[in-house]
């Protein structure tokens, strides 16, 4: 009986933990997103209905799976990309150093993300808008956006850097949309333990819309210059559609924070 | 960790017990792999962890981080400022943490990992509020597994 009684109490509290958890993601106004662990997600309801045709509109999100804290494992480095490499000081992965000697230019600086970063660290929910000629991803963490022209342009030959670079995208099938990007800022790193790349990299998104609920995006980086092979850090990411009224959070690194941080964490006690 | 103790209690049979350990130590390993800060884990001392009792002087809900400012007596009973962090506000929301959570003067019980140079630095395990409740900086626990029969 006393057994069960204690099974009782922590079931309660974990229900009552849960029920706290899914209402925070049920909330109208501030919405965080999804949980961050498969297992916290509810499981119920019917079988997703037939993926639409040529159709990604919606809110998206990775859950925990979205934020990459540690980074990625990559193929060897190029001499020039390990040179590049060692010059980056992270707050996680193999280049991890103490708070006071980061120098993230995202964590530190506020400076963007970049791309294709903000597919790797802290790809949190977004949102994709379908034009006749564009296809708009609008992130919730920076508050940026991206547009990926459908409008059968061609990718510009030596453009100047940008830090979300240049992008355009078809119809491979009726349910799967691949995304062609270049001229990405260098001075951006590509995910949170500070891995390089160059000017040269090549980016290619593949969203394949598996059913009306998901997609899975896979993420292929393909930068000679840096590495010694193409590589793929994200391979089939589920997203899972999110309520059509849902108002996201802001989620935006700014300098000001980020130096109010720094100023307690960089060197404690100092 | 409460999950894991109660699982290997109950009379359930031996599968059962199984998948509970196997929910128990993947909510572990997702428990902790949440608690990793994304901007600098090297300065805590991962080895320790101290329980404040404190009252709170300032929350910043901020990112990259939140974290909470509280005056707490150490062993000689001077009084010293701690700050001590959580991850940002999108997670703690899901984790049940807000804005509002604390506000100056509250008398709180903080659990935390502190940094390796003794400064009054630390990152949140937990916090006990006044009211009793407990928020856990972690994600939160897995369902439990379902009742012995």
């Amino acid at each position: 009986m006393a057994k069960r009684f204690t099974i009782f109490i922590i079931g309660s509290a974990a229900a009552l933990t849960l029920s706290s958890v899914m209402r925070a993601q049920n909330q109208p106004w501030n919405n965080a997103g999804l949980a961050q662990s498969p297992n916290q997600q509810q499981q119920t309801g019917p079988p997703a209905a037939p993926a639409p045709r040529r159709d990604l509109s919606g809110i998206w999100d990775a859950g925990g799976a979205g934020i990459g804290a540690r980074g990625y494992m990559t193929p060897p480095l190029t001499p020039w990309g390990e040179a590049l490499g060692k010059t980056h000081k992270s707050g996680d992965g193999a280049r991890m150093v103490p708070v006071e000697d980061i120098n993230d230019p995202l964590s530190t600086m506020g400076d963007p993300e970049g791309f294709p970063r903000n597919l790797l660290f802290e790809l949190r929910p977004f949102q994709i808008v379908q034009t006749p000629n564009q296809v708009l991803m609008l992130y919730m963490f920076e508050k940026r956006w991206r547009v990926i022209w459908t409008d059968g342009r061609r990718l510009p030959k030596d453009p100047d850097p940008r830090w979300y670079g240049y992008s355009v995208g078809t119809w491979e099938d009726d349910y799967t949309f691949v995304v062609q990007s270049v001229g990405m800022d260098e001075r951006t790193w590509l995910d949170n333990a500070g891995n390089p790349h160059s000017t040269e990299m090549h980016v290619e998104e593949r969203y394949r819309r598996v059913n009306q609920n998901t997609v899975e995006l896979t993420v292929t980086i393909d930068d000679p210059k840096t590495y010694t092979k193409p590589w793929v850090p994200r391979d089939k990411l589920p997203l899972r559609l999110m309520p059509h009224d849902t108002d996201l959070m802001e989620m935006i690194p700014s300098a000001s924070e980020a130096a109010e941080y720094r100023k307690v964490f960089a060197r404690p006690g100092k | 960790m409460v999950c894991l103790s109660v699982v290997s209690e109950t009379e359930a049979p031996v599968k059962d017990k199984f998948f509970g350990v196997f929910l128990g130590a993947v909510g572990l390993l997702v428990t902790s792999v949440a608690l990793v800060a994304h901007h600098g884990a090297a300065s805590f001392d991962t080895t320790k962890e101290l329980t404040l009792k404190g009252t709170v002087t300032e929350w910043i809900w901020a990112n990259p981080h939140c974290f909470l400012k509280f005056d707490a007596k150490d062993d000689t009973g001077s009084v010293r400022n701690w700050a001590a962090e959580v991850s940002n506000p999108t997670d703690m929301t899901k984790r049940g943490w807000a804005r509002t959570s604390f506000k100056a003067g509250d008398e709180v019980t903080v659990a935390l990992q502190p940094v390796k140079n003794g400064a009054p630095v630390g990152r949140i395990r937990h916090v006990i509020l006044p009211n009793g409740q407990t928020l856990s900086a972690g994600a939160p626990p897995p369902p439990p597994p379902p009742p012995a029969r």
